[in-house]
């Protein structure tokens, strides 16, 4: 038998002064299964919580109502005062009489009404509740982190040194990200491979970190807590262990013209067994068998595995799928550059000279193919007159990325910069249509460029870069000035925008976490949850959400860990009990619940007879990965599965209360 | 027991008279929300102390993809004259794709309750994101004037 108690707050007058309180509660005393109704001024202070206390236990009451304020208010709090009396937390409804009568409605008759209705919705409800255990998952107190940039870099990082296991998988032969490609970052102008390098090493040699390069990942099952990655490990044809890094194959080989080398964006060529970079991490070289000889002339040539001292190139290594089980992932798979090719009008692809910013980094760095020395692609020589084009790829509907890239104004400010710094009396123009330069010391930064290194900024697009008589010759709109601008450039560097890695929606499937129309990782909530993704237990970190520069890729890198370690800090995770659940005597086994389940919480289980007999194939619903959305129930014919809380039963109670 | 059940309900029924009187003129609108876009939308409208229709019942739920289309043909039965359901945004679900489970329903939902003789225009969809107050207030108003405007609304189940 249904004992209830039901208490009406009057919040001061936000609710007093519109509905008539004192009727709602004698109006609840009459519904029944409510034995004691009252109101009180402030449910939430301490003497009203008191008060909600004393009836449960002096009324020995089995469930609880408060008209009151939202639930998304208060709800937790009444919740836990039950727990404290012993009263299941889930008995403890609330019928939102503030922000969706009081202060809604101006007519206090019609108030009342309705306050009354909404509280007797809740009383039937309550009756028909069941008692709710929340739910402990146990954890499997390892992360694995996918990329291995800043971020991901960052995020093993931390997780490592706050003591647990990491796994670290990197699809390309080094870690390092975008941000070794880098030459001087903004706004200090510290050299970028000398603050990455140590992260790298340190990486790689910190006794928590299990690095997996040259590796990606190939499955992903299971749920917070208890996740089953498998990692293919692809086959880089050395033996690791032996290698040494002496540099003696790759200079051995003979296909040192004709492949271009990606980290130097196609500036350089490389050899077909190769280091991506002298400082990669690790420093083992990986035979790239789409051009090696040996593999495409019928195994001919081995001249690296001759030079090789140690003889640890083994032709014949195939790739290995590693099987893991971790608690915890972090997304840092990082970001892609805008294809220039599709603003035609600036002739990237058909002038030699016009090169991306990425490109431009590598031109001056001091290992990129010109040994930090800036000189053009097309003959060599140093530029004197370069016309750097912002919003390459961004802001622009057109070609699908409204989006701001956000490090593109500050990248370009430093290269105007630089290039004053290695070219003296060189010249500079840029063509902008905002600067954006927020973080600290950003603008700063943009004005000295302007004022110190002399880079003339120009507020405008450019319409079209043609060849003449070796230069590039530059049109464009000043549109502050209003005049047409042309100018004879020896160089153009197009500050391209960002777009999310080639596959980050297929990894997104994998991960079973959501991503926007773009393709970038979407947080639980963009504001108070940044750090996690939709799927409990997965976490996000840098470019792999969206444009943000390093300090901010750093950043989201140590809250997901922190996460993490969070997360790691108890022995088992709690669930909301409010998840879904079958009556596995009526389920008949048709799988209509698996399939409108977005979570894969549903499985198969067989129900067996004492002598082992499979009776009969039921569905069962993993705790850990329930959600309770209810989906489930709706795509159930024989009614056999239902959501604790919200149960069928429930809902009718609450429609028939409001019968009129 | 039972009887003192009955007489109690019949107590309750009595007392809030002056309401039920106003009934003919006043439709009841039961509306099924999500909890995490729609529910937190029409509190925002609470407080933004915006002004709406005081004609309809919130019923929340985890997600639209919760909504038993059985839920608005009870509804119906109990008298209600409308039905609002609403949720997050395509795209925006809580729950990845319950909204579209929800979406789904409806369309196919439609026929039959035409065939229940219910002018389907009294059931209403809306996506409403936990930012729209006003667009919840905007949904309840139109919604409502609408309801009222219906002809038959004394007897939902009668379309010809």
């Amino acid at each position: 038998m249904a004992r209830i108690g039901v208490f009406v707050c009057w919040c001061g007058s936000n609710i007093a002064g519109t509905v008539d309180v004192k009727r709602v509660a004698e109006e609840a005393a009459k519904i029944p299964g409510v034995v004691e109704a009252i109101d009180y001024k402030y449910m939430c202070s301490d003497p009203g919580q008191n008060a909600f206390r004393n009836m449960i236990k002096d009324k020995n009451l089995t469930g609880v109502v408060l008209a009151a304020c939202s639930p998304h208010m208060h709800e937790n709090t009444f919740r836990k005062a039950a727990i404290k009396e012993g009263l299941n937390p889930y008995f403890v409804e609330i019928a939102n009489i503030r922000e969706q009568v009081s202060w809604v409605h101006e007519d206090k008759e019609k108030a009342t009404e309705k306050a009354i209705d909404l509280l007797k919705m809740m009383v039937e409800k309550v009756k028909r509740n069941k008692p709710i255990e929340d739910v402990r998952v146990p954890l499997t107190k390892k992360a694995l982190v996918i990329g291995g940039g800043i971020s991901g870099i960052q995020a093993a990082l931390d997780i490592a040194n706050g003591g647990v296991e990491v796994i670290l998988v990197e699809k390309e032969p080094s870690i390092g990200g975008k941000m070794i490609q880098l030459d001087e970052t903004f706004p200090t102008l510290d050299c970028s491979s000398c603050i990455m390098t140590p992260k790298m090493v340190e990486a790689y040699q910190h006794p928590n970190i299990k690095l997996y390069t040259y590796s990606e990942l190939e499955d992903v099952s299971g749920y917070i807590g208890n996740f089953n990655v498998k990692i293919r490990k692809k086959a880089r044809s050395i033996v690791e262990k032996d290698c040494t890094g002496c540099g003696d194959c790759w200079n051995a080989c003979p296909m040192h013209k004709n492949v271009k080398s990606e980290f130097n964006v196609n500036l350089s060529e490389r050899t077909a067994i190769y280091v991506p970079f002298p400082q990669a991490v690790p420093l083992i070289p990986v035979i790239d068998r789409s051009v090696c000889l040996h593999y495409k002339k019928g195994g001919k040539c081995q001249k690296c595995y001759d030079a090789c001292g140690p003889k640890c190139i083994n032709f014949d290594l195939q790739d290995e799928i590693i099987e893991e089980k971790v608690g915890a992932i972090v997304a840092a798979t990082g970001y892609d550059l805008m294809e220039n090719s599709l603003y035609g009008e600036y002739g990237y692809g058909q002038f030699k000279d016009v090169v991306s910013g990425l490109q431009f980094e590598r031109l001056l760095s001091a290992s990129g193919p010109t040994e930090g020395v800036i000189k053009r692609p097309s003959d060599g020589k140093t530029p004197e007159t370069i016309v750097f084009i912002q919003c390459v790829g961004s802001r622009d509907p057109e070609k699908g990325v409204p989006y701001c890239s956000k490090v593109c104004c500050m990248y370009t400010a430093k290269h105007a910069k630089l290039f004053a710094h290695k070219v003296h009396g060189s010249q500079s123009y840029v063509f902008y249509i905002d600067i954006r330069a927020t973080s600290k010391g950003y603008e700063e930064f943009v004005r000295s460029t302007m004022e110190n290194d002399g880079a003339i900024y120009l507020r405008g697009r450019v319409s079209k870069i043609y060849e003449n008589g070796g230069k590039l010759i530059v049109k464009g709109a000043d549109t502050l000035s209003g005049n047409q601008v042309e100018i004879a450039a020896d160089m153009v560097v197009l500050a391209t925008g960002v777009i999310p890695k080639k596959g980050s929606d297929k990894m997104a499937q994998m991960l079973g976490i959501s991503y926007d129309k773009y393709g970038f990782y979407t947080e639980s909530h963009p504001k108070l949850r940044p750090a996690e993704s939709s799927t409990a237990g997965i976490y996000l970190a840098g470019m792999a959400q969206g444009p943000r520069d390093i300090p901010e890729s750093v950043v989201s890198g140590s809250a997901a860990a922190s996460k993490i370690l969070g997360l790691f800090s108890k022995s088992e995770y709690e669930v909301e009990g409010t998840i879904a659940s079958v009556n596995k005597t009526t389920c008949v086994g048709c799988f209509y619940c698996q399939r409108v389940c977005a979570y894969s919480a549903i499985s198969k289980e067989e129900v067996k007879d004492r002598s082992g007999n499979v009776l009969k194939v039921v569905a069962n619903v993993n705790s850990g990965l329930c959600t309770g959305c209810g989906a489930c129930v709706n795509a159930c014919f024989s009614k056999s599965i239902d959501v604790r809380g919200f149960m069928d039963e429930q809902i009718f109670a609450e429609i028939k209360s409001l019968a009129v | 027991m039972e009887n003192n059940n009955t007489e109690k309900n019949q107590n309750f029924s009595d007392n809030s008279n002056k309401g039920i009187t106003a009934q003919n003129k006043e439709p009841r609108i039961i509306a099924f929300v999500c909890n995490w876009c729609t529910y937190n939308g029409a509190d925002l409208a609470g407080t933004s102390r915006m002004k709406y229709a005081d004609n309809v019942r919130v019923i929340k739920l985890p997600c639209t993809g919760r909504i038993d289309p059985l839920f608005v043909v009870e509804a119906f039965k109990k008298g209600a004259k409308g039905v609002l359901v609403s949720g997050c945004h395509p795209g925006d679900c809580h729950y990845t794709s319950g909204n579209y489970h929800s979406r789904r329903k409806y369309t196919a939902f439609r026929d039959l309750l035409s065939y229940l003789g219910v002018d389907i225009s009294r059931v209403e969809f809306s996506w409403i994101s936990a930012s729209e107050g006003n667009k919840w207030v905007s949904v309840i108003n139109d919604f409502t004037n609408k309801i009222k405007s219906l002809p038959n609304n004394s007897d939902i189940f009668s379309k010809k």
